[in-house]
């Protein structure tokens, strides 16, 4: 008798879920993994604001459902299934660390359409990736970068090494040292994306070692507040255009621009012409964007700023265009070889000038 | 003066001095609530409800001063949950604490709303003329903001109130015997409720501290671990006020100091300059504890046990 009942729950239950189901099919679900809070100011920020865009965009169409401060690791896996039992339709997942998860949950749903942000593997006919061309936004810092130290030193605040920060490091330096040929990088490894703490120390060790122009490749505006504290330091703006330190120690920044990805995926998705891929656009295709560029710096600088960015907005260059050697000092381009996206894609190498390791 | 090519010794202890507070400040408060025999868990909720009160107080107020008092106050004001569930209703308290944590990174987050990307007002350093300009000593001990000097001050009074007052005993005995000093007409549940907000007070200042000066803005989940540390280096420092002074500027000092090497080029792999602070921390608990006699002389006897006058 017990039994029975047990069974006619379950049947029920089924039945139940089954027409939420059926009832949540009138709305695309689309579902995005943060991985640090939506209040970070910079890069899951900027995440938020292409999610409040796709709602703008589409309205009742869509419903979009978000977890913040997902930890890269395997507790991802269990807030992506979560998700994707939740009736999700698509989701982002918008931090490099997602990257065997979203892999591993996209097999078990075949179904579930999965977007993983600046990954490579695709290792499933459900799973797309994008990414955006940072390092050509760092290249204009690097340009301001060498024009407005006096010390000749930059410095720069990496997360993660993976490739997407030591393009960003190489466009930097390189850029820099275009300007200022006796120009150095010190590199400090935080080891996260996002702890306001660690990357206020890290730009203050920075400082206290010379530094005076420090770029970040984490995700809160705490270096900045960092910076703010000795005259004469200046920064960037990170994934996010971090006003409030206009007009100095923030004299320009990297704003990513996901909003027009993400419509155009979702907008696929709801027409039916979504298809497999993998996007890689910059400031050309307006997902890297650089923020104003304050008085700060001499208008002079600026201007060779402004240049740089829409040589590269038009095509005509390329920031890592050879002669380039590598950190020991072999040939990786010859002179006017134009690096290959798969070379860029896999970057683990300093460029020649750059000292010290690259953690493995 | 200089190490590994490039690094100022005296730049160091002062940097390491400013890092160390916040964990200074919550570790002595929890030394007197745990003094008290009560084991109080939410140190981490604690901080960032006091770095986000703080944060806010001092924005609307404009004064860095009051924007420490807030941060105490909000701080406090969460402790008396847990005081109010585990010495009144007599709830674990373990399972209390962890919750507290819980609900205070939750609650701050929902304060925090309106409060992200905004500067609060400077805590300047305390003026000490001519003396700041002294080399070496005047950059280690001169320049600061008072936040430091007072967090020295908490030690030094907390270990005299200890150490030599009859209030310093009696919160002694309730964490020794609750029975015992319960018999001798001590309000067990008062003087733990006290000590409680004690902690939950200084726990909000080193919160206020992140928010305010060392980190001067807010964002979600500001203090990020500290109030873990601030826990460990009680035990570190078996209950002795001025070894949570040593415990704190030592996980300070190498939390500094790997950064410090890895700008200046140190050519030792990131990994294990990373995983130095705790590594250290981990070591001093396994040499500590090694002398198992003497570190459960050091623990309170009545730590975390729950009391009840009917017993």
């Amino acid at each position: 008798m017990f039994r029975r009942t047990l069974l006619g729950t379950a049947a029920v239950a089924l039945g139940l879920s089954l027409a939420g189901a059926a009832f949540a099919q009138d709305k695309l679900k689309v579902g995005f993994i943060y991985v640090g809070p939506v209040g970070d100011g910079g890069w899951t920020y900027q995440h938020d604001q292409g999610r409040l865009a796709v709602e703008a965009e589409f309205g009742d169409k869509v419903e979009t459902v978000f977890q913040e401060n997902v930890p890269e690791g395997a507790d991802a896996e269990r807030v992506l299934t979560q998700m994707a039992l939740g009736g999700a339709d698509i989701i982002f997942t918008t931090s490099f660390g997602y990257m065997d998860q979203t892999n591993a949950v996209a097999a078990k749903f075949p179904d579930v359409k999965f977007e993983h942000a600046t990954g490579f593997k695709r290792e499933h006919p459900n799973v797309s990736t994008y990414d955006a061309r940072f390092y050509e936004g760092r290249a204009v810092m690097g340009t301001i970068a060498g024009h407005m130290t006096k010390s000749g030193k930059i410095g720069y605040i990496g997360s993660f090494p993976i490739p997407e920060v030591i393009q960003g490091i190489n466009s930097s330096f390189i850029h820099a040292k275009k300007i200022n040929p006796d120009v150095t990088i010190s590199v400090v490894w935080a080891y996260t994306w996002f702890d306001p703490a660690k990357e206020a120390d890290a730009a203050k060790a920075l400082i206290e070692q010379g530094v005076d122009v420090i770029l970040q490749h984490t995700d809160s505006t705490a270096p900045l507040a960092e910076a703010a504290k000795t005259p004469g330091v200046i920064g960037f703006g990170q994934a996010s255009d971090m006003t409030e330190y206009k007009p100095s120690p923030r004299v320009s920044a990297i704003i990513d621009n996901w909003a027009p990805y993400y419509i155009k995926r979702v907008g696929a998705l709801l027409d039916g012409t979504y298809e497999q891929s993998a996007a890689w656009e910059g400031i050309a295709g307006g997902e890297v964007e650089i923020g104003e560029i304050t008085d700060a710096v001499p208008a002079e600088v600026k201007a060779a700023a402004e240049k740089m960015r829409d040589d590269i907005a038009a095509g005509t260059y390329h920031p890592f265009t050879g002669p380039i050697n590598k950190q020991d000092g072999s040939v990786w381009l010859a002179d006017g070889v134009v690096a290959q996206d798969g070379e860029l894609a896999g970057m683990n190498f300093y460029v020649e000038g750059i000292t010290g390791d690259i953690p493995q | 003066m200089e190490l590994f090519g490039g690094i100022n010794p005296a730049v160091l202890i002062a940097s390491l001095m400013v890092a160390a507070v916040p964990i200074l400040l919550a570790a002595i408060g929890e030394l007197v609530v745990e003094k008290a025999g009560v084991l109080n868990l939410g140190v981490e909720g604690m901080m960032i409800m006091g770095a986000i009160c703080g944060f806010v107080a001092a924005v609307e107020s404009g004064s860095p001063l009051v924007g420490f008092i807030g941060g105490a106050l909000g701080a406090a004001a969460l402790s008396l949950i847990f005081a109010f569930l585990t010495q009144v209703l007599l709830a674990n308290q373990v399972a209390t604490g962890l919750a507290l944590t819980l609900f205070g990174l939750g609650l701050s987050s929902l304060i925090g709303q309106g409060y992200v990307g905004i500067k609060p007002p400077l805590t300047g350093e305390v003026p000490f003329g001519p003396l700041a300009d002294i080399p070496v000593i005047g950059t280690i001990l001169f320049q600061h903001d008072w936040m430091v000097y007072a967090s020295i001050a908490v030690i030094a009074a907390v270990w005299a109130v200890l150490r030599y007052t009859r209030t310093g005993l009696i919160i002694r005995a309730v964490g020794e015997s609750h029975d015992a000093a319960h018999a001798l007409g001590y309000k067990v549940i008062r003087i733990r409720v006290l000590a409680i907000m004690f902690g939950g007070a200084m726990a909000g200042l080193g919160g206020a501290y992140i928010s305010l000066v060392r980190v001067p803005q807010w964002t979600d989940g500001i203090t990020a671990g500290a109030g873990w540390i601030a826990l460990a280096i009680v035990v570190f420092a078996s209950w002795k006020p001025w070894r949570v002074l040593v415990g704190a500027y030592l996980f300070g000092g190498i939390t500094v100091l790997q950064l410090n090497l890895q700008a200046a080029g140190a050519r030792i792999p990131v990994e294990y300059l990373s995983m130095s602070p705790y590594l250290i921390t981990i070591l001093v608990l396994v040499i500590m504890s090694a002398d198992k006699s003497r570190a459960a002389l050091n623990a309170p006897a009545a730590l975390g046990r729950n009391f009840h006058a009917s017993r």
